[in-house]
């Protein structure tokens, strides 16, 4: 509790003194060559003095007014997440980073990362401790404030589990030549448990084992899970990124003894972003998993999943408004599904349902680059697993976030 | 200052499109169309209490909270998708060893349900090699139960021809059931030498509807509560190795509450009831004797729930047993029910299956995926009705299943 209020006077202290020269701010390296795996150390920070540590932030709220199928439970306002960064840069080779989110009010707190970066060579760096597995791009690219959307994509929040981090180590590294860049990062971490095929969401959800409370201290499987991606950037076409992640998920040894067979549980995305014309960027990201269910309830809890999203984010309007000197207004529109049960039923040879599919147009307005105001109208069509007519939602969303 | 006026503009519109909120929702979905939904008349804290009844249907029980360690499903509303009446995909497999009368439903095998699947670190049921018969049975839709509990026996037994005194080649007879030990008998049950008229099931081998959700969630899903703290275990791994979950899984308020939720479901809605083809469709449906199990109307007695008393209600069943004849007969006695017989399903409801079910799937495995189908497999005491359905013309054919369809 105590360090939640020290957390809070820094944080207040940080918004007040924002401008004095005791106060340092470093924005955000927003240059061409920046790739998604930079994303983590790349974000606006605040020195104070002379102190070695910088800290950053962000938070999120909104308020929705959403229905399904013509009924409504009114309005609600919802405070989704404050997270807290703090880096420090040990010597000029060894860096230290840490995050911690607070969602849903103070209802989950969770330690998102902490971990220790030492380059031994640009292309060659060792990080170790509570780290980001590079899974999909929105997995190391989350912060609110970069997002025209309120909502997190579902693809990259249900069929990946998004900001997953876990406990171990590993490298990256990335090359420049040319117009082109390359990097690349390889972990071995503690992996998920039996929650992903034994969990309320009723479904096979890599998501759901996230919640693995002994995920800091041991790996359920007694193995490590691997996960490595490779980015590729070209300063005018953009970036395309390939990651996989894989591992045994399930206690098929206790005490030495064999008590099951091994279960894998694999996911497989790309990811890419590119800027058409200078100005409308396009971002987008298929995930796909796969998981050795055991076979009675396969049907239910799905062996295969699939999704996508793609924004597409359009510049209206650069410069001063409301005497914001650089102001701008965007709008977007994302278009997702995500199909959480692939195959069909042995039974009858029909397909398996449980799918979703949403389209989210929105406009956004940005007073400054940290900060962004956004409406979003969200519309998404939803089917059981029977595949009985969709029940729709929609409604409209309005939030904003904030880096400090 | 054309800035200026552009920024308000822009906060004008977007005021607007706050404003008419309700009208970017989706159309709301008609209360006839769906199954779901409380009986007229409801308090507001009966109304509640149905909504905490819904939920505990629609709970997916997880390893921790006591699912399995066997199981056929994780939650009520996995097999009952909808309220409805389930998909093929979720069928539940009863065995038995049949030796001429003598029927031995296996418990130390782990009868008499079989439960194919199981929790994370543990093995599932196999059919036991001494089992020579075996059942499918498809989930039933489970809308309007309420009106059925509330029935007095008496309004059963009225339909009952158990010798066929008036030759119309049709004998429902009651299956009477041992009771459960906690069967609380009220004034509606008439005990016939302390067993009682079963009226829930495909074989109408429940008594109430307590009865069966006990049985459900023990043999469906794998939870005990205080009605029946055994859990399941798999019987190839030994007795007592169940999960490590104590029993009771769910509170005595718990089981209440599911209860609770099916009594006060609402009575399937009809639809078009005024339709010139429903009307003849009703009329041929009366006139080919359908009617003789699947009776129309009936009238519940007093009730603790105020709104279920002296109701009149629009079943089409009269929930007594039938022979079938040889093609459903699924060669499993239940309670005094043979194998042959089947408790008349209510067809209130069946215009609704298709958008519940995924599909169309009828009679007791689901095996039927149209309505002809369904009727063309009557047969044993339903073979002259259906010889008459099928000697109508089409246009007929066509109005009894509109009829059909408006249930
Ligand atoms: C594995 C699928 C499955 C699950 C899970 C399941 N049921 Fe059922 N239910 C059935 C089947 C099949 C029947 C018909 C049983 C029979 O004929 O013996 C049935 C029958 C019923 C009936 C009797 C309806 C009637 O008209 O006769 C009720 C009530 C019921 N279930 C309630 C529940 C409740 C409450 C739960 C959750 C605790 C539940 N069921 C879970 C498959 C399921
Ligand atoms: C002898 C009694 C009897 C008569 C007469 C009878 N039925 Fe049925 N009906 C049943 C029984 C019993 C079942 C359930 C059989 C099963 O599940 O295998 C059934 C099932 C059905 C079903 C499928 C219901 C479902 O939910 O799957 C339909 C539809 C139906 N009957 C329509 C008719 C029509 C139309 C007629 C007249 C031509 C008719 N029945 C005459 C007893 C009867």
């Amino acid at each position: 509790m105590r360090y939640i209020f020290v957390l809070f006077i820094l944080f207040s202290l940080g918004l007040q003194a924002q401008d004095s020269a005791f106060i340092k701010r470093i924005p955000r390296d927003t240059s061409a060559m920046v790739m998604n795996s930079d994303a983590i150390f790349n974000r606006p920070f605040l020195v104070i003095g002379k102190s070695p540590i910088a800290i950053g932030g962000y938070l999120e709220a909104n308020t929705q007014y959403m229905g399904t199928d013509g009924v409504s439970d009114g309005f609600s306002f919802q405070f989704r997440r404050f997270t807290l960064f703090f880096s420090s840069t040990i010597s000029k080779r060894i860096k230290f980073l840490s995050e911690i989110e607070f969602e849903d009010g103070t209802k989950e707190i969770n330690l998102e990362y902490a971990a220790m970066d030492l380059e031994l060579h640009p292309m060659l760096n060792l990080r170790g401790g509570i780290v980001m597995n590079p899974i999909g791009a929105f997995n190391q690219n989350h912060d609110g404030p970069r997002w025209e959307f309120i909502d997190r994509p579902l693809s990259a929040t249900t069929i990946l589990p998004a900001t997953l981090s876990n406990v171990g180590f590993g490298l990256h590294g990335k090359v420049f030549a040319h117009n082109m860049s390359l990097a690349y990062e390889l972990y071995f971490t503690n992996g998920f448990d039996g929650k992903i095929i034994d969990n309320a969401d009723n479904r096979t959800s890599l998501a759901a084992g996230k919640s693995n409370a002994e995920k800091f201290e041991e790996s359920n499987s007694g193995l490590p899970m691997t996960t490595a991606k490779i980015a590729l950037k070209h300063r005018k076409i953009g970036e395309i990124g390939l990651s996989t992640m894989f591992g045994v998920y399930n206690k098929w040894k206790m005490d030495g003894v064999v008590v099951d067979a091994q279960r894998w549980a694999n996911a497989f995305a790309v990811d890419f972003n590119t800027t058409i014309a200078n100005q409308t960027v396009v971002n987008g990201e298929v995930d796909m998993v796969s998981v050795n269910v055991p076979s009675g309830i396969a049907q239910q809890f799905g062996k295969q999943q699939m999704g996508f999203y793609v924004d597409v984010v359009q510049p209206l309007y650069k410069g001063s408004i409301l005497k914001f000197e650089k102001a701008k207004i965007n709008a977007c529109f994302r278009f997702e599904y995500v199909d959480y049960n692939l195959g069909k039923f042995t039974q009858t040879n029909g397909n398996i349902g449980d799918d979703i599919l949403a389209i989210v147009p929105g406009v956004s307005f940005r007073p400054s680059a940290q900060t962004v105001l956004r409406l979003n109208y969200r519309y998404h069509w939803q089917h059981d697993l029977l595949i009985n007519p969709a029940s729709q939602t929609s409604g409209l969303q309005f939030g904003f976030s904030t880096y400090f | 200052m054309k800035k200026k006026s552009s920024v308000i503009l822009a906060i004008l519109i977007l005021v607007t499109v706050l404003v008419s909120c309700e009208k970017l929702l989706p159309t709301p979905v008609k209360d006839e169309d769906v199954l779901a939904g409380t009986i007229p008349g409801l308090t507001m804290q009966q109304e509640k209490l149905h909504l905490i009844g819904d939920a505990a249907f629609a709970k997916i029980f997880t390893t921790e909270e006591g699912l399995g360690p066997v199981f056929v499903q994780n939650s009520c509303s996995n097999c009952h998708t909808g309220n409805g009446k389930g998909h093929p995909s979720n069928v539940v497999t009863r065995f038995a060893l049949v030796n001429g009368p003598s029927v031995d439903y296996l418990i130390a095998k782990g009868g008499p349900q079989l439960q194919q699947h199981c929790i994370n670190d543990y093995s599932a049921e196999d059919l036991p090699s001494e089992a020579n018969v075996f059942t499918k049975r498809m989930a039933p839709a489970i809308m309007g139960l309420g009106y059925i509990a509330a029935l007095n026996d008496l309004s059963i037994l009225a339909n009952v021809d158990s010798t066929d005194l008036n030759a119309d080649g049709i004998s429902g007879r009651v299956n009477y059931v041992n009771p459960t030990s906690f069967f609380l008998p009220q004034s509606i049950h008439v005990s016939n030498n302390g067993q009682y008229i079963g009226r829930f099931g495909k074989k109408a081998e429940k008594v109430t509807i307590q009865d069966q959700v006990v049985f459900a969630l023990k043999q469906d899903i794998g939870i005990t509560s205080d009605f029946d703290m055994v859990d399941l275990y798999n019987y190839k791994l030994g007795v007592y190795t169940g999960d490590l979950i104590p029993d009771p899984e769910v509170s005595v308020d718990f089981v209440n509450s599911l209860v609770f939720y099916m009594r006060t479901l609402k009575a399937p809605p009809r639809r078009d009831a005024e339709d010139a083809d429903v009307v003849a469709g009703e009329k041929l449906f009366t006139q080919i004797g359908c009617v003789s199990c699947h009776v129309s109307t009936f009238t519940t007695a007093e009730s603790d729930i105020a709104a279920l008393s002296n109701q009149t209600f629009y079943p089409y069943s009269d929930f007594l047993l039938h022979d079938m004849g040889t093609a459903l007969d699924d060669k499993y006695p239940e309670g005094s029910a043979a194998s042959n017989e089947w408790r008349t399903p209510p067809l209130w409801g069946l215009g609704l299956a298709e958008e519940s079910q995924g599909g169309l799937f009828l009679m007791h495995d689901g095996r039927a995926t149209s309505f002809e189908n369904a009727i063309s497999l009557h047969s044993g005491e339903a073979a002259s009705r259906r010889a008459a359905f099928i000697a109508l013309s089409d246009a007929e054919k066509a109005q009894l299943i509109k009829f059909l369809k408006s249930l």
